[in-house]
């Protein structure tokens, strides 16, 4: 099977979409002519041409308000925000307009765009630049949002995003960008909502997702080779739909929870996750649920204190040592 | 009103027809006699809808806001009416008149208002979230300026498809200093995208007026968009059709936006729940409702031209009378929503479970 980049698996996830779906559009900064500003978008323009690769100007609020505007008529635009940061100028027209279209109109119209881009800290690029709202995103019913960490998983969950009658919000990483993976060169989907067990383990339970879940594989070698504990790796994938059954079935079996984030503690999906595990399997529960999230404070930019304020390995470790406890 | 002068065109052209008088644009003078009074009909029903939605209001049958189109109904009407099949139609809260104006039935509509599950979005909606995609009517939206990128959207849908249409999206005068309209704007002059965006200026955002909230003319901005603008009176039916179809024409032809603003003047509050005497005097709506009402103005343009009479503008009314009377009846026999239908029309897959590929879990509750 052929080994690609992050980057290049949602690459070929466009692109296989963009030649299956004649309405399918990629609209964004720089997408176009600058190929894209990390390179996600390469070589799009010149294979599809301008009117299905669109630069936009710098106007979040009004190109993705026109996307959703163009959903209705049945293109399916898949719209790059640059940073998902930049969501924030755009909140009305995501999570007023996308968001509730649907249920104020009882039903008659539906909005089928993805918006994706980058979702996360650890480049040094401060608070304005390193927001991860996912759970934000999620908390509003009426959108999908889906966190893919490895490069199979990016392209198989972007095609399912694309093809979805739903808007779906799709979380990237600019750290995973360059990591390889095997990655089939043909068309294959992974269903939105489907949770993927990337480590089996008998003693501990990690659910993560993102680049935490890839931190999280790390510290779980560690936790084998140093401590004997077989943590069990549990990659949510998807956000809102949630697999909570594959939670509950992986926590059934360890009995321990550590939830391991990128997000701030307060209100974090994290937050959830451990309401829904305590309320539907208390019983099997041989400790409190534990959490590992960002340290609760705006990204700083400081290189080296960005690493401890962001979920690691080390960290990681630590936390899953106390969950054991 | 503290409005800007009127007819401030300079460097823009005199709105058509006007030495001609207006029922002598092409539009209008193709028009037959019954559809001349077609239109008198779509106004007065506006009217009498929310006349009566009004009492119902009062009566406390409809919660939440209620944002009353009379005085506006010759805007609305006047642009509806010179849609063709791919033309399409978006706009704010104060929705109840375009809704119209594209042909829904009062039935929905009304039962809407009531809260009722045969609304016309189930109950799920209300007064501001009024749709009928069937109709080219994609809302009914109630954030100030919110609607405006979702129109220029719609405009590049048509375009991407090569369909020669173009999207009417209407704003109050309230929304022109939004981010979102001047990104909207620019979008749509940058990428030539067949929208017209239409400016209702009723006078006031709620309870500030124009000259309290904005900077300039309103139109005009065009021109730093490089866009097409005009300017032209709201309360006269024929005006605002021979003014509004080339704008229309130009936006199917050539692909390219532009900016109309239609003075208009609105006789309620911002909202009925909302009190109408801090900011305008009473004698100022009087003097509108006397000399300027859209419905009279063209009454009395038709019976000058012979089409109409007193009496039969007497039988148009009672019989629209009638039908809004009729539609609070429906709304008030239709039962409302189940709880079991709040989390239904929120996730296109759930409302389609066949064909639902994803797995896991959509709601929390």
């Amino acid at each position: 099977m052929p080994i690609i980049q992050y980057r290049e698996a949602i690459r070929q996830a466009l692109a296989e979409e963009l030649t299956r779906d004649a309405n399918v559009v990629v609209l964004g900064e720089e997408v176009a002519q600058f190929n894209g500003a990390y390179k996600v978008t390469e070589g799009l323009l010149e294979r599809f041409g301008p009117k299905r690769i669109v630069d936009t100007p710098i106007s979040e609020a009004g190109f993705i308000g026109l996307g959703i505007g163009a959903s209705m008529l049945g293109i399916r635009p898949v719209i790059e925000l640059m940073f998902w940061s930049f969501y924030s100028v755009a909140f009305d027209q995501i999570l007023n307009n996308a968001a509730n279209i649907r249920y104020m109109s009882g039903g008659q119209i539906h909005c089928p765009i993805v918006i994706r881009g980058p979702a996360n800290g650890g480049t040094n690029v401060g608070a304005t630049h390193s927001h991860t709202p996912e759970n934000v995103l999620a908390s509003h019913p009426g959108v999908k949002v889906v966190v893919p960490c490895t490069p199979y998983d990016a392209k198989g969950l972007l095609k399912s995003a694309i093809r979805d009658n739903d808007p779906v919000m799709y979380l990237e990483n600019t750290m995973l960008y360059g990591d390889r993976g095997e990655v089939p060169a043909d068309d294959y989907l992974i269903p939105l909502g489907k949770a993927d067990v990337k480590r089996e383990g008998k003693d501990l339970t990690i659910v993560t997702y993102g680049r935490a879940a890839i931190q999280s594989l790390a510290a779980a070698a560690v936790l084998q080779q140093e401590r004997g504990i077989s943590a069990e790796v549990l990659d949510l994938r998807s956000i809102r739909p949630l697999d909570i059954d594959a939670v509950l079935a992986s926590v059934r079996k360890t009995h321990r929870v550590l939830v391991v984030e990128e997000q701030r503690p307060f209100c974090g999906v994290g937050a959830q996750l451990a309401y829904m595990i305590q309320s539907e399997a208390f019983d099997e529960l041989d400790g409190p649920v534990a959490r590992l999230t960002t340290v609760d404070a705006p990204s700083i930019y400081s290189p080296p204190v960005e690493v401890e304020q962001l979920p690691n390995p080390q960290r990681i470790l630590k936390a899953a040592v106390e969950a054991m406890a | 009103m503290t409005k800007k002068p009127s007819a401030a065109t300079e460097g823009h052209a005199d709105p058509p027809a006007a030495k001609l008088g207006f029922a002598g644009a092409p539009v209008n003078a193709m028009l037959s006699a019954e559809q001349k009074i077609g239109l008198y009909r779509m106004m007065l029903r506006i009217r009498r809808f929310e006349e009566r939605s009004l009492r119902a209001y009062q009566a406390k049958k409809i919660g939440g806001f209620l944002h009353l189109y009379i005085g506006q109904e010759a805007v609305a009407v006047g642009c509806c009416s010179l849609m063709g099949k791919d033309d399409h139609v978006i706009t704010a809260y104060r929705d109840h008149g375009h809704a119209i104006a594209v042909g829904m039935e009062l039935n929905p509509l009304m039962a809407e208002l009531y809260g009722k599950v045969t609304g016309c979005s189930k109950g799920k909606g209300g007064s501001m979230h009024f749709f009928d995609p069937s109709r080219n009517y994609w809302g009914g939206h109630g954030i100030v300026g919110g609607q405006v990128p979702l129109g220029v959207g719609l405009a590049y849908g048509l375009k991407y498809k090569g369909l020669k249409g173009a999207c009417m999206t209407f704003m109050g005068d309230g929304a022109v200093n939004q981010g979102a309209v001047h990104e909207a704007y620019n979008l749509a002059a940058l990428w030539e995208l067949p929208v017209v965006f239409v400016i209702e200026n009723n006078g006031y955002s709620m309870g500030t007026s124009q000259a309290r909230s904005s900077a300039g003319e309103l139109s005009r901005r065009a021109e730093a968009y490089g866009m097409p603008w005009g300017e032209c009176n709201g309360h006269d039916l024929y005006e605002v059709r021979a003014f509004m179809a080339p704008f229309l024409e130009r936006a199917r032809d050539t692909c390219r936006p532009a900016l109309v603003e239609i003075d208009t003047y609105r006789y309620r509050g911002h909202s009925v729940a909302d009190p109408d005497n801090t900011y305008r005097a009473k004698a100022e709506i009087e003097e509108y409702r006397r000399n300027k009402d859209p419905i009279q103005v063209f009454q009395n343009e038709l019976i000058a031209e012979g089409v109409l009479d007193e009496a039969r503008a007497e039988k148009i009314d009672a019989e629209v009378r009638g039908e809004a009377d009729l539609s609070a009846d429906f709304a008030e026999a239709s039962p409302f929503p189940i709880a079991a239908d709040l989390q239904k029309d929120v996730y296109w897959e759930a409302d389609n479970p066949g064909e639902r590929r994803s797995g896991g879990r959509l709601f929390f509750n």
